[in-house]
């Protein structure tokens, strides 16, 4: 299992696109893959969870897999935190 | 306990309707709004006005009703404010007049030198308070998220489980469209009240009742179904997990073993429905819940089938016993 914290950079927040571009990359790999916002954990894997997240400009989130692909998974999703999810 | 803090203007802010609702505004105090509620429980302070402060509960809700306004007002004619200064003293989270009551001005600036907020309802005390302990106990009630979708059917509230892309959305889907109702999709937020009663419910009002089907995208059920298809909250009844076909495990064929399901600490009825193409999964649901409800209402179909096996072979050796004998011809 790996675990990695991200910051939300675009100003929008993770709103639909965002999120479905999180869901389709998560769906791409076998691990099981949650977000985690303070208390709330929410399979990755689910467009309706990440939204229901709220997680607007500047949140901390913390992205965990667990799996065979786990590694790869992690870098995959960071890396759309770090380009903003294309916007901006 | 509640996943964030839960503070006084949150529960000035909650949003309850007709019976429930508690009425209250806030008339003193305002800086102190954002005091946390960390105790379920009310107090009144009568005995603490009178200055009897030993085992004070102050780190409750302080009630005031119409016996301890008689009271303050008494107080307030003698001059004495010694004990409702003790009283500010105490970090109490928020005094609460029913009935309408307002203190007088020297209680309104100890209170705001305290920075304690007061707050107001037009309810009789007594049924403030029951509706008050009633909101907290929901409010503090264990909770937890599952991915999942929760719908009632037949009466019924049906927890779907299982992994994604697995066909859970797809198969509420239909469930709506046969005229059942949905509470929640992919996010399922539980709370256990009471010890035994497991209430489901969206996590997110402004987003709920959407649906997301691969292929369709996000859809608003409300819009597309009308109103009768959707449920704000509901008790969860029964789990059914959605598996995809595995030919090495064992499917139970005659339904006479009950598996269950722990959630929060309730054991729940729980069923594997193994999902194949040419299975059609909501047609299952809907018998299962049937079934269900059959159980609850003393009807076990899979016992009793069984039972009338065992009559009937018995009967039937019974009869050879007698057709065995010669002279009986």
């Amino acid at each position: 299992m790996v675990e990695q914290m991200v910051t939300i950079k675009n100003r929008a927040g993770i709103h639909a696109r965002p999120a479905a571009l999180l869901v389709q990359t998560a769906s791409k790999f076998k691990s099981k893959i949650y977000i985690e916002k303070d208390s709330d954990r929410i399979n990755g894997k689910s467009i309706m969870g990440i939204i229901t997240l709220g997680a607007g400009y500047d949140t901390n989130l913390k992205l965990i897999a667990d799996g065979e692909d786990e590694q790869e998974a992690i870098q995959a999703l960071v890396h759309l935190f770090d380009s903003k999810f294309e916007e901006d | 306990m509640p996943a964030k803090r839960f503070t006084v203007l949150d529960l000035i802010d909650i949003d309850l309707k007709e019976h429930n609702s508690l009425n209250l505004r806030c008339i003193g105090g305002r800086k102190g709004l954002n005091r946390v509620i960390a105790i379920p429980d009310i107090n009144r302070p009568g005995l603490a006005l009178s200055g009897f402060y030993d085992a004070f509960a102050h780190e409750r809700i302080q009630i005031f009703g119409r016996g301890e306004v008689a009271y303050l007002k008494k107080l307030a004619d003698e001059g004495k404010t010694e004990t409702i200064v003790q009283m500010f003293s105490y970090p109490i989270p928020c005094c609460i007049f029913t009935y309408n009551q307002t203190p007088d001005r020297n209680f309104f600036e100890i209170a705001e030198a305290a920075q304690c907020p007061i707050l107001q309802t037009d309810l009789p005390s007594s049924e403030f308070s029951s509706r008050l302990l009633r909101i907290l106990s929901n409010i503090f009630a264990p909770q937890k998220s599952v991915h999942g979708v929760l719908v009632e059917v037949f009466g019924l509230g049906i927890l779907i489980l299982g992994d994604s892309g697995v066909g859970k959305s797809e198969a509420a889907l239909e469930l709506i469209e046969r005229g059942h109702r949905l509470v929640a999709d992919d996010v399922v937020e539980i709370r256990c009240m009471n010890g035994n009663i497991l209430m489901g419910s969206g996590a997110n009002k402004i987003i709920g009742h959407h649906m997301e089907i691969r292929g369709l995208g996000i859809i608003n059920i409300t819009h597309l179904f009308g109103v009768g298809a959707i449920r704000d909250k509901k008790q969860i009844q029964l789990v059914v997990v959605l598996e995809e076909w595995n030919s090495e495990k064992m499917y139970d064929r005659l339904g006479t073993q009950e598996q269950t399901m722990e959630i929060l600490g309730v054991q729940v009825p729980k069923l594997e429905i193994p999902v194949k193409p040419g299975r059609n999964i909501p047609i299952i649901i809907e018998t299962a819940a049937m079934n269900e409800r059959l159980k609850k209402m003393g009807y076990y179909s899979a016992k009793e089938f069984n039972q009338n096996i065992l009559k009937w072979i018995e009967s039937d050796s019974a009869r050879s016993v007698y057709f065995g004998q010669e002279d009986f011809i």
